[in-house]
């Protein structure tokens, strides 16, 4: 007996997949006509999102609704292997899930305003729903091997949009991204069977906490998913493909990668890997918080000699990546709910940074900082909302990149330990060098006298202000009120931590 | 001693052997309807496959040479639908006379015949009977081909047979030493032997393995392969690396389920995906990646028998999987090639997916498959039965070959599919000249028709790949 609330979480996975479907089927020249429907189901997509999301705000839902996924679903799929066809929500999936939905709308409503080069714009809509259909897949899955299975659907797909649409040396960025993730979740097939073996379950529900899995077991298992997660987070120095792909993606394609992409490897981490061997988890933390640091550092200092602007804000994600993997070595409740929130707000602002370069691009039609200069001249608001993601990204308080950045480091000093102490320090610094990069950017891009490629480009027009505009209210409001990522997570980041005092 | 010959059973044999004489008779009197006796046929076979029945014949005692399983139905219906589907692709070659109309289907017929065989043998004589009888016709149908490049398929033909008569010998060598140690012959009473004459029965196991291992185009056994499959027709290279390569399976399936060559079929098994997965990446000929990427499957498939009985399931599921796919791949090729003509280069391909956008997504479909990610579902579905079977059965560093295999794997399927897509562009002009694409092709409905049915099995099979599991388990 399936409740509206199960048929409702279904539906937030099938319902972007049967709009790929539908916009394949319809015919090639009703090409904008397809790209309107795909952002209509995206629309769709994120009513039925938030409508799940909010649902124990609006009907309220018995027991605790915090500790206990709201919506659930299981029904087996593939017993031989063990698979069910398990999904649920709660509070560390629910603000990505809405995340995910809301950038592949935006997406999706850009496409049908401007079509990058290189297909079909009907195409390149569809991949991008069925990327969300992956994307929303992999949060909800409370299957291991489900999980694995959705992992694997953005893979392809997202080749193509790098592929297809993407820059000048578009295939090799495509071919890069596509290897180093295989690899990754190949690792993760390892990793779900070591433990779905030796649990006889992949019911990440009863693993959560180890399941009484032996030492070794939870040791290897969490290597495998650490390396694999490390891939797809990224993790230096696993990240060398995420700046050429960034780079060549097309703005459609570097949202969607930045702004939720990357989430499911710390996602997955927090999830799968500190969720089903917590012992593990422990094991390898101070392995883990040294590369997240050396993450960050590396990332800023890249940062500091880069010359193009897409690839500057892809090394500015290795940095901000590198704190939400901090806190998740940390394995303290404060240094999850650090990640959970850097999750986020590295989605809104990163994703907004990267709507502003592609506009940016398709102004000037260069990326290059030393041609760009002096936008502000020309173009106030654009500039101005350069400055913007650019403060929000670097942590000013008051905006939502202040919460993940800081809290990582409060954690790392909780934790306490001389290691951990000289790991916070470390990654303050790192902080302070975020500053500099992004100051050093504005001060490139938007000061100045106006360069001969900014003259005369247009102002940002009504649908890009439409595109934008949650995403700034978003980036603001996490700031103000990070309990709106956040409410809802203590208990089951309590849960997943508590299993070892 | 007379037997009594249980003739409910046989059916399908009955059905698959009647079609090839259905066909010779058709070709005989009408002159014409070869194909569509063939079609007949082999639908009678599949039908036939599915009427229930429990029990075997050919039995002394508890042992039965013809042994009547759900396992064995299934594969009767796999090797039924594969020579259906090989015959409609081979339709619009024969219409042009690349063939002859009457043989190549009754070839064909013969060829499934043996497939049945294998499926239901039970004893090592019956199988490799069956085996000779499946592959025995594909020698000729390599060579057959009228016209052009006549002396590619005869030399094709040629090492196909030679190679394959070696390890026919190899294998009845290793049968009769089996049957020395041991004095088993059925395949549920083979056993490992003991005291003296241990040696001689571990020696032939391993020839018994070695000899089948030629039939999958296991390396080293391999080299005869590519150049095969290159120098045939597209639609019987399509029968090779699914109906051969099936046949061969079954019967190293059988071999190794009772015997101890765990080591042997493991160090097969790594060098056969890894070699193959590296050659394959310098092809550029789209039959020859085609080839190689069949060459590393059979890795997959033979890992987990390296686990013994444990493993057969997994590698039989695999391997259902695998032939689906491969066979939605060769028709695609077929179809985006056009009769009497072969793969051709891997560049003749260029933007052919933004031409043909049906046929490109079923070849995307059948290349992903392969390199197990979805849309292939199916192939992400045996590629997880592999590395799950072989993890349970402490076989986990075997496990990390296969899957670092697939990476290596994913590199040649991307470019392979990433060419469908390339826009030709002439020399200083950006956007896409419609010239420049190749000519969309003109598929015969009896193609398209094939490819469908294919691919919708395929896409079917990787939704609800239960139901294959469930048959397989018996």
């Amino acid at each position: 007996m399936t409740t509206l609330l199960q048929t409702l979480l279904v539906t937030v996975v099938a319902l972007p997949a049967a709009g790929a479907i539908v916009v394949a089927l319809m015919p090639a020249s009703r090409d904008r006509g397809a790209r309107i429907v795909a952002t209509l189901f995206a629309a769709a997509g994120l009513v039925a999102a938030l409508v799940l999301v909010l649902w124990p705000y609006l009907r309220g839902v018995g027991g605790d609704p915090m500790l206990e996924p709201w919506a659930e679903i299981d029904a087996a799929w593939v017993p031989a292997l063990g698979v069910d066809f398990h999904l649920g929500v709660d509070g560390l999936s629910a603000p990505l899930v809405v995340l995910t939905a809301l950038l592949t709308l935006l997406c999706c409503a850009y496409t049908v305003g401007k079509v990058p080069a290189g297909g079909s714009g009907r195409t390149l809509a569809g991949l991008l729903l069925v990327l969300e259909a992956g994307i929303l897949g992999t949060f909800l899955a409370l299957d291991l091997v489900l999980f694995f299975v959705f992992f694997e659907v953005v893979l392809l797909p997202m080749y193509a949009v790098i592929a297809g649409w993407g820059g000048p040396d578009r295939r090799r960025a495509a071919r890069k991204f596509v290897l180093y993730t295989l690899f990754g979740s190949v690792l993760l097939l390892l990793g779900v069977f070591t433990v779905v073996v030796a649990a006889g379950t992949g019911d990440m529900l009863a693993l959560a906490g180890g399941f009484g899995l032996s030492h070794t077991t939870q040791y290897v298992a969490f290597a495998l998913f650490a390396v694999a997660f490390a891939v797809k987070a990224p993790l230096w120095p696993l990240h060398s493909w995420l700046p050429d792909a960034h780079t060549e993606a097309p703005t459609v394609g570097s949202v969607i990668l930045a702004g939720v992409l990357l989430k499911m490897g710390t996602y997955g981490l927090i999830r799968v890997g500190v969720g089903v061997a917590p012992e593990g988890a422990v094991w390898a933390s101070p392995v883990l918080g040294i590369l997240a640091v050396a993450a960050i550092l590396v990332g800023s200092l890249v940062c500091l000699r880069q010359t193009e602007l897409k690839r500057l804000i892809a090394y500015s994600s290795v940095s901000h990546m590198g704190f939400v993997l901090l806190g998740i070595a940390t394995h303290t409740v404060t240094g999850l709910q650090a990640a959970l929130i850097g999750n986020i707000a590295h989605g809104v602002i990163t994703g907004l940074l990267f709507f502003l370069a592609g506009a940016i691009k398709d102004r000037t039609h260069t990326g290059a900082l030393a041609d760009l200069g002096g936008l502000r001249e020309t173009a106030p608001r654009l500039a101005g909302l350069v400055g913007f993601a650019a403060i929000a990204s670097l942590g000013l308080p008051g905006l939502a990149g202040f919460w993940g950045e800081a809290f990582a480091v409060v954690a790392a000093v909780e934790r306490g330990g001389g290691l951990w102490l000289t790991l916070a320090v470390l990654a303050a610094i790192g902080g302070a060098l975020t500053a500099v990069y992004f100051l050093r950017l504005l001060r490139r891009v938007t000061h100045g006298p106006a360069t001969p490629a900014v003259t005369g480009v247009t102002p940002v027009s009504r649908p890009e202000w439409w595109a934008w505009s949650p995403l700034i209210l978003l980036a603001l409001a996490v700031g103000l009120v990070p309990a709106l990522a956040l409410t809802g997570t203590l208990d089951p980041l309590a849960a997943l931590t508590g299993a070892l005092r | 001693m007379t037997q009594a010959v249980n003739h409910v059973a046989l059916l399908p044999l009955y059905a698959a052997a009647g079609t090839a004489i259905l066909i010779l008779l058709a070709d005989l009197f009408l002159g014409r309807f070869q194909l569509a006796a063939g079609l007949l046929g082999a639908a009678a076979t599949a039908v036939c496959a599915l009427v229930p029945r429990d029990t075997g014949t050919f039995c002394t005692g508890d042992l039965c040479s013809w042994v009547v399983t759900s396992r064995a139905a299934l594969l009767t219906l796999v090797f039924a639908g594969l020579t259906a589907g090989v015959l409609a692709l081979s339709a619009p070659v024969l219409r042009q006379g690349y063939a002859p109309k009457g043989e190549y289907p009754f070839l064909l017929a013969c060829a499934m015949a043996g497939g049945v065989v294998v499926a239901y043998a039970g004893d090592l004589i019956t199988l490799i009977v069956g085996l000779e009888t499946l592959t025995l016709p594909l020698y000729v149908l390599v060579g057959l081909r009228r016209g052009r490049s006549l002396l590619a398929g005869a030399s094709a033909a040629v090492t196909f047979f030679l190679i394959s008569v070696v390890s026919t010998a190899v294998a009845l060598l290793g049968a009769a030493l089996l049957y020395a140690g041991t004095g088993a012959l059925h395949l549920v009473a083979l056993r490992d032997g003991t005291g003296q004459f241990a040696p001689l029965a571990t020696a032939g196991a391993a020839l018994l393995v070695i000899g089948f291992a030629f039939k999958v185009a296991a390396v080293p056994l391999h080299a005869w392969a590519p150049a095969t499959y290159d120098g045939a027709p597209v639609p019987v290279a399509a029968y090779l690396s699914t109906a051969s390569k099936l046949g061969g399976v079954l019967a190293l399936a059988a071999v190794v389920q009772r015997l101890d060559t765990g080591p042997v079929v493991a160090v097969l098994a790594v060098l056969t995906m890894t070699v193959g997965n590296l050659v394959a990446l310098r092809q550029t000929r789209m039959v020859r990646l085609l080839a190689w990427s069949s060459v590393a499957q059979a890795g997959y498939i033979l890992a987990p028998l390296a686990a013994g009985a444990a493993g057969v399931e997994a590698a039989l599921a695999y391997a259902v999987f695998f032939v689906l796919l491969e066979f939605v791949a060769f028709a695609a090729v077929a179809a985006l090639r056009g009769p009497g003509v072969d793969g051709g280069d891997l560049l003749a391909y260029r933007g052919a997916g933004r031409r043909n956008p049906w046929l490109g997504a079923a070849l995307v479909l059948a290349f992903a498959g392969l390199a197990g990610l979805p849309p292939g579902l199916a192939g992400l579905f045996a590629k997880v039965t592999v590395v799950e079977s072989l993890i349970s059965s402490g076989w986990g560093w075997l496990a990390g070959v296969v899957a670092l295999n697939a990476v290596i794997a994913l590199a040649y399927y991307v470019r392979a599919i990433a060419l469908l897509y390339t826009v030709p562009q002439s020399p200083g002009i950006s956007v896409l000249d419609p010239a420049l694409l190749p000519p969309r092709a003109q598929v015969p409905l009896a193609l398209t028709t094939t490819l469908l049915v294919g691919a919708v099995v395929a896409v079917l099979a990787g939704f609800t790949p239960q139901a294959v599991f469930d048959i397989l388990a018996g």
